[in-house]
């Protein structure tokens, strides 16, 4: 190389070591870029694949949305109606909305508008290290504490219930969602506030008038994307709600979510079997909510940039 | 900007126009107009919209205000001119205590608008704001339509529901007075950040009128538009002057010189020279004034 580049001719056309670093980076970055669509339609083909037969052999449509009774074991006649399981996971994650939203979304405000300085970096320090909990700590929580507390304040018999995996399923979201809405409220031109408070707008209307409205739709899809997280977790709501099918008729009632039937039967099913191809079904169905989800934020997202 | 031979004519053409409208002589209007303006206080000396006394201003340690004393007259278009970062702009910005909004901002002296002290601590500074309009740099129309934009203010100062009627003519009106009405009318639930450059420097005017400013402050106002755009802003504002007492941040040499009936000079966080603007620009007292409009410095 170096006998090449000495040739004032040939200076133009020297391949040297940081040539073949760089082609050897892109092709890496290249990989690594496309690895997430390579693993997502890997994981979509084993998903359908492993339901399919289910699907064509045994699946009644009707059956899997309308009934409750989720019998994939019964020896006289298996039933797979998830309405329960789906009303389950829905209620839960109702339920962890209703506390996570105005958690986060006041906890974004305070961060992205009030807080400064040290205060601000420590909030948002302490936010990522809430959402670095793993799942299996939080449904530790939920079956020790939170179910003496939920058995002791309303006098019920069962602390694991609906409340239990909202409150608890709601505290795990609320980091994410938290992060994400005050990304949204970051995004919010600083010369509109600065217009607003320019024409003696206090504190106040201006988050009202102006910031929240501006960054309406990052809130939406922070929503939206806690209430993805909450139809997929899985373990913190298997250990705090339950795990007994139910249509649930109030907070303090048990219930089974989705996820958490997936997690407690896949073990002891034969692969192939009615049973386990019923339980990628359900995966399937659970792949495509938190699908259209994910794809509908994403989408209530760039709406904002168009604009 | 010499290079662009179309506006500069149409300026001129403009001035001469106002100056006939008002005055005799082609060449005095900045001077008969100061009368014109006076006349409904029967009083020699106008009186002065915005004071300051011996105001100092830090940004953390950093001095950027040095003993400033500033009287803005009533009525009249005053230029505040100097290099980048002369403090000009702080100056502005604390007649509305719009500085205030970074919290290392530290504050001394007296700052009086219509004979009140807007720093005494009594005064609650949003109040302030509403008082006074201010026109920034980049235009910078709230994201909502247009007509939201123009009733912002008026909502602030006006809580409460207001007869759709009286919010009609509020926006007619302002819409009329910068001349967008009959560009917009039929628009008026359009985002206001579909507009032109030119169209959202006007409309961020116009959402000043309806709460009645006796004080505009403008920084900058035409340094991100076109040099037509730009004729068209300092028409505005001559045609707003008399009504409101609009003080006016530029980079612009020309700009000063051509839209202004007073101006003044600064350097380094001192207010070097004040006057008429013939005066600073034909004969000014210190010699600094003279290299920076001569273009020595700055």
């Amino acid at each position: 190389m170096s006998s090449k580049s000495s040739k004032s001719g040939e200076v133009l056309d020297k391949r040297d070591l940081s040539w073949y670093v760089d082609r050897l980076a892109q092709a890496l970055m290249f990989v690594g870029g496309i690895s997430a669509i390579i693993f997502i339609v890997g994981i979509f083909v084993f998903v359908f694949k492993e339901g399919f037969a289910f699907i064509l052999d045994r699946f009644d449509i009707v059956e899997f949305f309308t009934s409750i009774n989720w019998r994939p074991t019964s020896v006289a006649k298996e039933t797979y109606g998830a309405l329960a399981l789906i009303v389950g996971t829905a209620s839960i994650t109702g339920m962890a909305m209703l506390i996570a939203i105005p958690f986060s979304l006041g906890a974004a405000i305070y961060i992205g508008e009030f807080a400064t300085g040290k205060t601000r970096e420590t909030l948002k320090v302490m936010v990522e290290l809430l959402a670095a909990i793993p799942s299996v700590v939080w449904g530790f929580i939920g079956l020790t504490i939170m179910n003496g507390v939920i058995i002791e304040l309303f006098n019920v018999p069962i602390g694991l219930n609906v409340l239990n995996a909202g409150v608890i399923l709601g505290l795990m979201a609320a980091p994410i969602m938290t992060t994400i809405a005050e990304d949204a409220l970051k995004a919010v031109p600083d010369k509109y506030r600065e217009a607003a408070e320019a024409m003696g707008a206090t504190k106040w209307q201006v988050i009202r008038k102006v910031v929240l409205p501006a960054a309406k739709n990052g809130l939406v899809s922070a929503v939206l994307l806690g209430i993805g997280r909450g139809f997929g977790e899985t373990m913190a709501v298997l250990m705090a709600s339950g795990h007994s099918i139910n249509i649930p008729g109030s907070p303090f009632d048990s219930v089974r979510a989705l996820t958490a039937t997936i997690a407690a039967e896949l073990g002891e099913t034969a692969v192939g079997s009615n049973h386990y191809g019923a339980l990628f079904t359900l995966g399937i169905f659970l792949f495509l909510i938190t699908f259209v989800i994910n794809l509908t934020a994403d989408r209530v997202v760039r709406g904002i940039r168009r604009s | 900007m010499g290079k662009l031979p179309i506006p500069e004519p149409q300026i001129m053409w403009r001035v001469a126009l106002v100056d006939n409208s008002k005055n005799e002589n082609p060449f005095g209007e900045v001077i008969s107009m100061e009368h014109h303006i006076d006349d409904p206080s029967n009083d020699s000396t106008p009186k002065n919209a915005v004071e300051t006394t011996d105001l100092s201003l830090w940004y953390g340690s950093f001095q950027a205000l040095f003993n400033v004393n500033f009287k803005v007259k009533q009525g009249l278009v005053t230029s505040l001119i100097g290099p980048s970062g002369c403090g000009k702009s702080t100056l502005l910005r604390s007649v509305n205590r719009i500085n205030e909004r970074f919290g290392y901002v530290r504050t001394e002296g007296q700052v009086h608008v219509l004979g009140q002290d807007i720093y005494a601590p009594t005064v609650d500074k949003t109040q302030v704001r509403s008082q006074i309009g201010m026109v920034f740099q980049r235009p910078n129309p709230l994201p909502v339509t247009i007509r939201k934009n123009i009733l912002f203010g008026y909502h602030l100062k006006n809580p409460g529901r207001v007869a759709a009627s009286v919010e009609d003519e509020l926006v007619e009106k302002s819409l009329r007075e910068v001349l967008l009405w009959d560009d917009l009318k039929d628009k008026l639930n359009h985002s206001a950040l579909s507009l032109s450059l030119e169209q959202q420097q006007k409309l961020c005017i116009a959402r000043l009128l309806p709460v009645k400013p006796k004080v505009i402050l403008m920084d900058e106002p035409c340094s991100a538009l076109d040099p037509e755009a730009t004729a068209a802003i300092e028409d505005l504002i001559w045609d707003l002057r008399g009504e409101y007492t609009i003080l006016i941040v530029t980079h612009n040499m020309a700009q000063a010189r051509r839209a202004s009936d007073e101006c003044a000079f600064m350097l380094m966080g001192k207010m070097v020279e004040h006057g008429k603007t013939e005066d600073i620009f034909v004969t000014p007292d210190h010699q600094q004034t003279a290299d920076y409009i001569e273009g020595k410095f700055g």
